[in-house]
């Protein structure tokens, strides 16, 4: 994360591919797969939630 | 980025969401419900349930013969004729009929049989009630029918623009800040456009495969249109001066020959004569597979309404299958309860994306006219690079 490109897109490449990922799987398989896709697509999620509603104390 | 280009982008970004975001907000709006119109279904008592079976025919299901679940639902309406059959794989005791004045009767009777016994359990509400179909039609094509439908696939491909210019415009923004950095102390402007930024990576690329299905689901109408006009109408070839069918094959026989040519197949729908999946001379039987993908994927058996024999069975052309496999990653209904509540929360995050962004459009119009009343009267103004005027410096 050390390199200007990786500090402004790697968070955004890292969440893209897991919204991938979570779209893909419940698509190919029930059970595991579901449950792979509901975390894959929670952190996305998760993140967004955990950034917007967070406010930094001074 | 040159000052040029990130002007170009800009304008590019402003003019494809101003264009569609009032579009999407309704889009976004009317698909909440339909996220969990099973569940809202269930709520208003709207949804359907197969009766317990007598104890003694519990262990061992019987299936009713299917000439016999239609008869039961033409007993309810003798002057409607067939339009479509269809059963969820998760749900086998259940047939859903719809009967219509014509086979392309927009206004169908929608009916449910007990597979088991072909008693009728119910008729369902239309499309789910009065709210739930307001809601679908409005989100698939604002009572405007095919024209109202492709016209919100051209605002689904403004959205992706929209989308695409937007992660462009998101490197010169972000560039000296941290993720996710929201600049809560510094202005009301300032904060939503860092939420606008960050929702909007976030939600990137869920909302690119939602609009690109969406907009795929859009074209539904005019594929199966460029279908019957090529692969059905090869497969009929033979029946093009054949006369109009008197008596109809048993649709039972149909199915068990269907059924037997497709072995590990399950049937998901029947069409009718004269519905846009059959021919005027054919019943068309869509078998799946019963897993999680091949359940998506049909291939149409069509079989001779006359006698009751195979005329042809192919696979579905490319196009077709793409349509099929877009449905599920526009509905997000194949992953259970958890997929349900994240497409909502992703649906409500766009929301809000889409807010903001409009919030931050009328603030800056505000802004740059303000701007020029100021500077007008003293020296000319200079071209200001974009990235001052819309960055943190105030």
């Amino acid at each position: 994360m050390s390199s200007p490109f990786m500090k402004l897109w790697g968070m955004p490449i890292l969440l893209g591919i897991l919204t991938v990922i979570g779209l893909l799987s419940a698509l190919f398989g029930d059970g595991v797969w579901d449950a792979l896709s509901a975390v894959t697509l929670g952190v996305p999620v998760a993140v967004g939630a955990w950034f917007s509603l967070r406010r930094k104390r001074h | 980025m040159s000052t040029q280009s990130l002007r170009w982008w800009s304008w590019i970004h402003k003019w494809s969401s101003l264009v569609c975001t009032a579009f999407m907000l309704l889009l976004c709006l009317t698909g909440l419900p339909l996220i969990y119109h099973h569940e809202i279904g269930h709520l208003l008592g709207n949804d359907v349930e197969a009766p317990a079976l007598a104890p003694d025919l519990q262990a061992n299901p019987p299936r009713a013969n299917l000439d016999d679940v239609i008869a039961s639902a033409k007993a309810l309406y003798p002057n409607k004729i067939m339009m479509y059959m269809s059963q969820e794989l998760d749900e086998p005791a259940i047939w859903n009929v719809t009967l219509g004045d014509h086979p392309n009767d927009e206004h169908y009777k929608p009916i449910a049989v007990d597979a088991r016994t072909a008693k009728v359990i119910t008729e369902p509400a239309f499309e789910g009630g009065a709210f739930m179909s307001t809601m679908l039609r409005l989100h698939v094509d604002m009572f405007a029918g095919l024209p109202g439908m492709l016209f919100l696939g051209a605002m689904g491909l403004l959205l992706i623009v929209a989308i695409v210019s937007g992660v462009v415009l998101y490197a010169p923004f972000m560039r000296k800040l941290d993720f996710g950095t929201v600049r809560h102390e510094r202005s009301t402007r300032l904060k939503w456009l860092d939420l606008h930024n960050l929702l909007g990576i976030v939600t990137l690329v869920w909302a690119l495969v939602v609009g690109a299905t969406g907009v795929i689901n859009t074209l539904a109408d005019v594929l199966l249109k460029v279908w019957q006009s090529t692969e059905i109408a090869a497969m009929i070839e033979p029946y093009k001066d054949a006369r109009p069918l008197v008596r109809m094959a048993s649709v039972d026989a149909a199915v068990k020959t269907a059924m037997a040519a497709e072995p590990g197949m399950q049937v998901g729908f029947i069409a009718f004569p004269g519905t846009p999946f059959a021919s005027p001379h054919h019943y068309g039987v869509f078998m799946h597979g019963d897993q999680a993908f091949t359940s998506r994927l049909y291939k149409p058996v069509l079989i001779d309404a006359g006698n009751g024999s195979i005329t042809d069975r192919r696979e579905l052309p490319w196009y077709l299958t793409a349509l099929l496999v877009s449905q599920p990653l526009h509905f997000g209904d194949y992953g259970g309860g958890w997929m349900q509540f994240l497409w909502a929360v992703l649906d409500v995050a766009t929301i809000v994306v889409l807010g903001s962004g409009l919030y931050l459009w009328v603030k800056r119009g505000r802004r740059a006219r303000a701007e020029a009343r100021q500077e007008h009267g003293q020296k000319a103004p200079a071209v200001q690079p974009v990235l001052a005027r819309s960055g943190g410096e105030r």
